[in-house]
């Protein structure tokens, strides 16, 4: 081993981390409901997305049900069949993914990973879920509105989300807008926390580049979000104008029903670019901390260090600035200059380069580790397969020649389900696995998760691998049933019908998560404060679950980097970054 | 957009890239163990968190603000924008919310003094002015009302209320914040913890007078002829 001393030698900085004001809650609501505590938040923040997680995962039912049998259900008619797949797209984008993994893994991690308290301002951290909450009763409000929730695609294109064609043009859109507008207020509370933490609240020896990928993920993708949420703001503080006040941002003059509506100048094209400037960062938002946590599960489950740490911290970093200036891929088909088409094309492409390092890196951590099929291993390698599938379709669309016929196809609906879709739920689902343990002391059913694993992950791929071919054919997305074309085969509604079967297992998989969540919390095996002989500090905690404070009396001292697996010489496969050098320097 | 790219993507990236080139990214952690005693500085400001807290919130505002002048831009250029003459008061408003940031400046040297009294009357004057303002903004609006301006008269107007409303709502966050700080002030804890809120408010104030400063500008019918001017030069 070899021992490099860097900083002031012999000189502890007592200054360096300053203990925050712990609050102390005095009751049971201020211990489990209004808690300040960054664990409790998380938990909080984690139930309530995996809940309305739950709702869209119903309403893919009820889309695919529809693709499959078009005839056969009364109750789901075009206009139902829009709403489905416009709640569909945004809770699972937005209300699950996003506030999960910022959320909820943000929460938890963040000051366990760094050997923190907790969040630096935790009463603003309280407010960041509650008002979250409110954003998910409003959304889910929006069902029970006159004219129900709003039917305009989860991108709310002006002018059609606000014309009466569109269902959910009386009250669904004000409230879908409202929900969104709250969401952006109570990510941004959360946010500043998770940023100003990692600034801040490091422990002693806590470097940035010895902190953990995870991280390093979940800080760049809060960078991301609060810098790219305010466009989904603006555009949807507009779009509100426009619908409720009369104004004209977005709606040009318009003939509805042979009558001409008060609207007029408004620039339909201003809300796609604001729209895509948030839309396309949401993608790294939801994909930064998924990058991050995959890095540590392979390590960890490999037994070996993660290949080309500082690479992988350059390319976060990479990813996190070429996505912003991607967006206008989202809208090759809605008329641009094409110098501006070949720009954005070309920026498209180069963002490969840096999330293929990453790929390369994670399987050259897997080359001759010793590998541990675990649950959350297993779903770790599911991502990594998934991703790139994904994301070699996404070169595809990322030229115009090629998108321009394949926009607004099943094609894409495959494309972006395999890249932000299954692959940050799979790294959502190894997450779980991973920490649960951590969170209740009790491990997940091995069986339980295994049986959960295999049929998601293949029935992932039944899923969208044929999707890909339909949309090839011509499949048109968005469409309530196809109806008789001279293009489309009859096959097609052959694979239509296995598509809807597979997304039917997948779904009843979930539930059996579901159960080895509530049965593992009573019957779980009990799991030890390290179960997976990890390296990193949320393992290292004196009680588990971690107590009020995470820390006992004294705060952890960080030596080493994240990664020590399987080091030459060492007595165990594993050293914990609290571990000093044992050398001849001591 | 690409006022947004320019105005606030390339600052951004600038803070950003040269914080990150303080931090060693090109260390090789895998080779740095440290033995007792011998830690790692982590490289974290000396700044407390509040500050830096609230140098991330101005940030995302600034975000904010950048992306809804951009959209101010774009819409400009459709045929049906018309100019809106802008009410005078606004020139007395903002003189007035200068000397409101005048006043917390003065606080804050006071609090760095540790001249208590002094401190308590410049946050209580600059709150006083920062109300004339919103008061003054508000009298803005009635006139352009009357004039028969509305909300949706023209896509200027519009953006006119919606600038200075946001603003507004800003500054009125503001004023909560400074209502507790001046409490806490009044109740005398330790001298500390008054100077940094002190310094807070200011800092806010100042931020929300250059935000003010930039929308001022942008509202004034002889920007949008200066940017006319400008296009053409540039075209």
């Amino acid at each position: 081993m070899v021992d490099v001393s860097i900083g002031p030698v012999g000189a502890i900085q007592p200054a360096e981390v300053k203990d925050v004001e712990l609050y102390h809650p005095k009751s049971w609501v201020t211990k489990y409901v209004f808690c300040q505590d960054a664990k409790v938040i998380a938990i909080q923040y984690a139930i309530t997305a995996l809940a309305i997680g739950l709702v869209a995962l119903v309403l893919s039912w009820l889309m695919r049900l529809q693709l499959a049998f078009p005839d056969s259900f009364s109750v789901i008619g075009p206009q139902e069949y829009l709403q489905i797949i416009t709640l569909h797209g945004m809770i699972m984008v937005i209300y699950l993914l996003t506030a999960l993994f910022l959320g909820g893994f943000g929460n938890y991690l963040i000051p366990l990973m760094l050997g923190a308290r907790d969040m630096v301002f935790p009463y603003v951290n309280m407010l960041s879920y509650w008002v979250y909450l409110l954003a998910v009763l409003v959304l889910v409000a929006s069902f029970f509105a006159p004219g129900g929730p709003t039917g305009a695609g989860w991108t709310l294109y002006p002018p059609q989300a606000v014309l009466s064609g569109t269902p959910g043009h009386e009250w669904g859109i004000i409230l879908m807008l409202s929900s969104l507008i709250l969401f952006i207020i109570g990510f941004t509370m959360g946010g500043l926390n998770y940023v100003v933490t990692v600034l801040q609240a490091r422990t002693r020896g806590m470097t940035l580049m010895r902190m953990p990928l995870t991280v390093w993920g979940i800080f760049t993708a809060t960078v991301l979000a609060l810098l790219a949420f305010p466009a989904l703001f603006v555009g949807s503080v507009m779009l509100l104008f426009d619908r409720l006040l009369g104004t004209s941002f977005f709606i040009p003059a318009i003939v509805e029903m042979g009558q001409h509506l008060k609207y007029r100048g408004g620039s339909p094209l201003l809300f796609q670019h604001l729209f895509w400037f948030f839309g396309h960062p949401e993608v790294y938002i939801v994909a930064l901390p998924a990058f991050g946590i995959v890095s540590d599960l392979i390590s960890t489950h490999a037994r070996k260090n993660i290949f080309g740490y500082r690479m992988m911290v350059w390319a976060i970093v990479a990813i996190g600035a070429l996505s912003f200036i991607v967006w206008a891929h989202h809208m090759y088909v809605s008329g641009m200059n094409p110098y501006f088409g070949f720009f954005f094309a070309t920026t498209t492409l180069i963002i490969a380069i840096p999330t293929a390092i990453k790929v390369y890196n994670w399987v050259l951590t897997l080359w001759r580790g010793d590998i541990h099929l675990t649950v959350p291993m297993l779903f770790a390698l599911s991502f990594i397969v998934t991703f790139v599938n994904g994301g070699l379709t996404g070169l595809f669309l990322g030229n115009v020649v090629v998108d321009v016929p394949l926009s607004d196809t099943m094609f894409v609906v495959a494309h972006f389900h395999m890249v932000m879709g299954m692959a940050p739920i799979f790294v959502i689902f190894g997450a779980i696995y991973q920490w649960y343990p951590k969170v209740t002391g009790r491990m997940l059913n091995e069986w339980l998760g295994r049986f959960h694993f295999w049929v998601t992950f293949l029935g992932a791929y039944a899923i969208y691998f044929p999707m890909h071919y339909l949309g090839l054919l011509g499949v048109p997305r968005r469409y309530f049933e196809l109806g008789q074309t001279a293009f489309i085969p009859e096959s097609a509604m052959t694979l239509n019908i296995f598509i809807t079967m597979a997304a039917l297992i997948v779904g009843f998989a979930q539930m059996v998560f579901l159960f080895n969540l509530i049965w593992s919390l009573f019957m779980g095996r009990t799991a030890g404060g390290n179960p997976w002989r990890a390296t990193t500090l949320e393992w290292q905690t004196p009680e588990t679950p971690p107590g009020h404070g995470n820390w006992g009396k004294d705060l952890p001292i960080v030596y080493r980097w994240a990664y020590d697996y399987s080091v030459p010489g060492a007595k165990e496969d594993f050293i914990p970054q609290n571990q000093p050098a044992v050398a001849h320097a001591a | 957009m690409s006022f947004a790219i320019l105005f606030l993507l390339v600052p951004i990236a600038a803070i950003a890239g040269w914080w990150l080139s303080q931090q060693r990214l090109t260390a090789k952690p895998w080779l740095e163990v440290g033995a007792i005693g011998d830690i790692a500085d982590t490289g974290a400001s000396s700044l407390p968190a509040a500050t830096i807290g609230l140098g991330v919130f101005l940030a995302v505002v600034s975000s904010l603000f950048a992306l809804f002048i951009s959209a101010y831009f774009m819409r400009m250029q459709v045929a049906d924008w018309a100019e809106l003459p802008a009410p005078k008061i606004l020139w007395f408003n903002t003189g007035v919310l200068i000397l409101s940031s005048v006043a917390l400046q003065y606080a804050h040297l006071a609090a760095r003094r540790g001249r208590m009294e002094d401190v308590v009357d410049g946050l209580i004057v600059g709150g006083l002015f920062a109300l004339t303002f919103l008061f003054g903004q508000f009298v803005a609006w009635y006139q352009l009302n009357t004039a028969g301006y509305f909300l949706a008269t023209n896509p200027a107007s519009t953006f006119f209320y919606l600038f200075t409303g946001l603003h507004g709502m800003h500054l009125l966050g503001g004023l909560v914040a400074l209502g507790r700080t001046t409490d806490k002030v009044w109740r005398g804890p330790g001298l500390s913890q008054v100077r940094l809120s002190v310094q807070l408010c200011a800092l806010y104030w100042h931020f929300l007078l250059a935000l003010w400063l930039v929308l001022f500008t942008l509202l004034t019918p002889w920007v949008g002829q200066f940017a006319v001017v400008c296009r053409q030069l540039l075209t």
